[in-house]
């Protein structure tokens, strides 16, 4: 599997992404620049990484939604290609309207990073079909802005399709939902993808809990590894 | 405007004038004046402390860049540098606390980059005014969120500091950033190696009128009405910042650079005849080729701005085209502003005309002032501690409080404001006794802790300053990491009072000797002198961060991983003193009393055994006596490991000596049974006490007090006793 992690002015977490990657995978990643117009070499998997693109100075993510590379980002999409998007990432992708809704600042209007755990809601998509639905995953989360925002109808159609991929909950119960979000996030949506299942976005950081002896633990490992099982099963497209 | 006046506009005194005439055989022009006054000023001259600096150990074998530099390198092995330095930034944070907290963090990182490193980790030093006051509560907002928000977007992960306070830093709060970074050893970059024809670069933002002067408003008390020293406050842009590490790194690793220097205090002036009067050279400015943001700038305002985001280059004619094309590449501004040249002359023009002609030695080369030092005439005061007033009728009380003061709670609402997990490496982070991080691409482990005893150091600066120094080193070495080297933040109060000059002077001597005694150079460092308002003065802080190293992370000792069934040991004398103990403070409302004698001997036996602990991982757990003493330590440990502890060592002096002493080197272990004999026989010519044994959920004291895990907890969270 050949992936592409897209780098924006301010992008911070894309050398994480990079390593959790091609250690875990032990795969080619391409580092581009957001000012190319085109992908050196055809990816399977495009991952628009956490940071502070354009400093976040406008609405998180606008800026880099409107990047030179993002229609080359659209067309890969479209083809059926894999895109994740992470923390601003997500921002991203609901910016260029890839995903529906919008992340808004915490309800603690305060820069959040802890860890935080997730329910498996959906493995029925190209990233999360080699994890258990219901299983109780840990992810980092490090934003100001993930309150997930979509007007109610849209909501509940996005609800009733199944997109919801992950949900804050307790690690203690394994219930989830909005009580258990940590910044307001409605239904406690941490993150959802496309009708096609090919476009992922989400808050919470798996690469930051990649590696066992660091300290945002390693659950995502299982995440990497049902991308690339996926993958290998679908094929290229 | 009449001499005297200028002169007091400049912050130069008559006799700084008269030996300014001398060196020059001329009258300055108002310009060069101006420039002089700036680089004579204690903030960048460092005029009444340098004769004690000298005082500090500076070499040692893992020393790589000692100080003189931007910040002092230190070799973690396999090719990696490790650059590190704390700088205050506490006058532009009491008047703007979140711009002056986040331009703290921005500057602290460009000092790592001028040394060619990549930023990697940064830790804050904050000290507080009475927690109760509504004035401190905004303060303290303003700085974490200052802080957040520029090491948040910037991306250089936060993994730990210290957090304390006192009603003596209510009007003047300290803001000490400490910044570190990796570089590999053939691109370290230095301020040093600038040759004539080559040229001088600026790189990043375009200079404007914030911060114009900062470094003389950092040289004197705060003012009343602080408002009026707004236009001083520099506004940070970690955007810029971000890009500005991008570009550099870039230009490090093609090798573009000759010699670079970041922009702080003084901004384009200091950076300019630092780099000339270093590297042996002289250099022209010219004035016209700086880009600006406000087109009417006068030239002195120019030289002297502070905004923030500018890194100074100097890069040999050929390679200016490729420059040009990486900060393009980044979206930066960079303009070629000048030359080196083989005059040894500080040159400013403007249209061709010459504005200043200064020797760059009297700009890089300052004179010093020999300061009287006083013994305060109430230290023996200070020091007068009546035992029996701290008594306590209830240990398990005082207990809790001690747990959920504001010196003694946990510090989540902060950590959690600060990405601490950014660049994936982060071992151990916020809220952990020491950092840990990883050295890039290889088994070996970072350690850092960051240290300051500002009621040890009121009693008795010297012990004080000693007590800050080992407890730091205590720290690194139960990790079973090496010492490597440390960095300092002098924050004390006006070198202008005998009184005081001479606090400052005991504190450096203390932590000079320590730091010779147990083989840990001082690599680099800051003072922050002036801390103080009409209301009063800070008490001496001097803050120290030190950076060790493990060379095979899976040999750490961690805190909070006691477990059900271990031995529970106190190495180290069970009772130190309550003088200037958190305890203490509690109890009579001040601190009082001189706190335990240096013992170096005694610490380097510790030292050796603790390092030999980790190596043969003898214990599962660790963690060093500090503020609050044993009694706080052990409930820290089963508040992290999650389960209770039952102890039965007996009091020599007093319960509540036993319970809250502190000082000296002394640490508890949690050692699983099978390794205990191996423990033992490694600690044996040391002070062993078996003090108990792991497991259930109360913390059980003999004959002293149970309180339930949950509880303790509950207390340490802050939601008991007074002055949440």
């Amino acid at each position: 599997m050949r992936v592409s992690i897209v780098v924006f002015p301010g992008s911070n977490c894309d050398r994480d992404v990079q390593r959790a990657v091609s250690e875990t995978l032990k795969t080619q990643v391409d580092m581009v620049w957001h000012e190319e117009r085109e992908f050196p070499e055809k990816p399977d998997l495009v991952v628009l990484p956490g940071g502070f693109s354009y400093g976040d100075y406008l609405r998180s993510g606008a800026m880099a939604a409107r990047s030179p590379i993002i229609d080359s980002v659209r067309a890969h999409a479209a083809s059926g290609g894999l895109l994740l998007g992470i923390c601003n990432g997500f921002q991203v992708l609901t910016e260029a309207r890839l995903l529906p809704g919008a992340l808004l600042a915490n309800t603690s209007m305060t820069f959040l990073c802890k860890k935080c755990w997730l329910r498996v809601e959906s493995t029925d998509n190209h990233f999360t079909s080699g994890l258990k639905k219901g299983d109780i995953v840990q992810y980092p989360i490090a934003h100001h802005e993930g309150l997930y925002f979509l007007p109610e109808k849209e909501l509940k159609a996005l609800e009733d399709d199944g997109r919801v991929v992950f949900r804050y909950a307790d690690k203690d119960t394994g219930k989830a939902g909005a009580e258990y979000a940590p910044n307001g996030a409605l239904n406690g949506i941490a993150g959802i993808c496309n009708k096609e299942g090919n476009i992922l976005g989400l808050m919470p950081h798996p690469e930051r809990s990649t590696f066992g002896h660091l300290n945002g633990g390693s659950d995502g490992r299982e995440f990497w590894l049902s991308v690339a099982r996926d993958f290998a099963e679908r094929g290229a497209f | 405007m009449d001499t005297e006046q200028k002169l007091r506009k400049v912050g130069l005194s008559e006799d700084e004038y008269k030996n300014i005439k001398d060196i020059l055989s001329r009258e300055p022009n108002d310009l060069e004046l101006e420039l002089i006054g700036v680089m004579w000023s204690e903030h960048c001259s460092y005029k009444s402390t340098r004769p004690l600096l000298r005082t500090f150990p500076s070499k040692g074998k893992y020393v790589l860049q000692g100080q003189g530099e931007n910040a002092g390198v230190v070799d973690m092995g396999e090719g990696w540098g490790f650059a590190f330095k704390v700088e205050s930034h506490n006058h532009p944070s009491a008047v703007a606390p979140f711009q002056g907290a986040a331009t703290g963090v921005g500057g602290i990182i460009r000092d790592i980059i001028a040394m060619g490193a990549r930023p990697c980790v940064s830790m804050d030093g904050l000290f507080f005014g009475d927690a109760a006051l509504r004035k401190t509560q905004n303060l303290a907002k303003g700085i974490v969120e200052g802080i957040g928000a520029y090491g948040n977007a910037v991306g250089v992960p936060i993994v730990g500091g210290k957090t304390f306070y006192s009603s003596c830093y209510n009007d003047n709060p300290l803001v000490n950033a400490f910044s570190a970074g990796y570089v590999r050893l053939d691109k370290m970059a230095s301020s040093q190696t600038a040759k004539p024809g080559d040229l001088a670069v600026l790189l990043g933002s375009k200079t404007g009128r914030d911060g114009i002067a900062g470094a003389s408003f950092a040289s004197r008390e705060l003012e009343d009405d602080a408002k009026a020293s707004k236009p001083q406050i520099q506004i940070g842009d970690p955007f810029e910042e971000k890009l500005l590490i991008e570009c550099c790194m870039d230009l490090l690793q093609k090798d573009l650079i000759a010699s670079m220097q970041d922009m702080g205090a003084a901004g384009i002036l200091s950076s300019s005849s630092e780099i000339a009067e270093k590297s042996g050279c002289g250099v022209d400015i010219i004035v016209e080729k700086i880009p600006l943001r406000e087109a009417d700038m006068l030239p002195w305002e120019i030289f002297l701005s502070e905004s923030q985001e500018r890194m100074l280059l100097i890069v040999e004619k050929e390679k200016l085209d490729p420059v040009f094309a990486l900060a393009k590449h980044y979206g930066l501004d960079c303009a070629v502003v000048g030359t080196m040249t083989d005059s040894g002359r500080y040159r400013v023009y403007k249209n061709d005309v010459l504005l200043a002609d200064l020797p760059t030695s009297i700009l890089g080369d300052t004179p010093e002032i020999i300061r009287e030092a006083k013994c305060p005439e109430d230290l023996s005061e200070r020091q007068r501690l009546d035992l029996s007033k701290l008594r306590s009728d209830d240990l398990a009380g005082d207990l809790l409080k001690m747990l959920s003061c504001p010196n003694g709670h946990k510090k989540d609402a902060i950590w959690v404001q600060y990405d601490s997990m950014v660049q994936l490496h982060t071992i151990a982070g916020n809220g952990e006794p020491a950092a840990v991080v990883e050295v890039p691409d290889t088994n070996r482990a970072c350690v850092l802790t960051m240290e300051a005893e500002p009621y040890k150091c009121h009693t008795d600066p010297y012990k004080g300053a000693v007590e800050t120094m080992a407890l730091s080193l205590r720290g690194i070495w139960l990790t079973g990491a090496e010492a490597l080297g440390m960095t300092n933040c002098l924050n004390f109060a006006s070198p202008e009072y005998p009184e005081k000059f001479y606090e400052l002077k005991e504190a450096i001597r203390g932590l000079a000797d320590t730091c010779r005694a147990l083989d840990c150079p001082v690599v680099s460092g800051n003072v922050s002198l002036y801390n103080e308002t009409a209301a009063g003065q800070i008490y001496p802080t001097p803050l120290v961060v030190t950076a060790g190293l493990v060379v095979d992370r899976n040999n750490i000792i961690r805190s909070g991983r006691t477990q059900q069934g271990d031995i529970i040991y106190v190495v180290g004398k069970t009772e130190g003193s309550l003088a200037a103990s958190r305890y203490q403070d509690h109890k009579s409302g001040k601190p009082l009393g001189a706190t335990v004698a240096p013992d170096f001997e005694n610490e380097k036996k510790f030292r050796d055994r603790a390092i030999k602990t980790a190596e043969l991982q003898l214990a599962r757990s660790g963690r060093v006596a500090a503020g609050g003493g044993l009694a706080v330590a052990f409930a820290n440990e089963a508040i992290a490991s999650e389960i209770g502890m039952r102890i039965s060592i007996s009091p020599e002096d007093s319960p509540e000596s036993l319970l809250f002493s502190e000082g000296g080197a002394r640490a508890v272990y949690s050692v699983a049974p099978e390794k205990s004999a191996e423990f033992e026989a490694l600690w044996s010519d040391f002070s062993l006490t078996r003090a108990g044994i792991a497991g259930g959920s109360d913390l059980v004291w003999d004959n002293i007090f149970t309180l339930s895990v949950d509880r303790l907890r509950d207390a340490f969270a802050g939601s008991v006793g007074e002055n949440k």
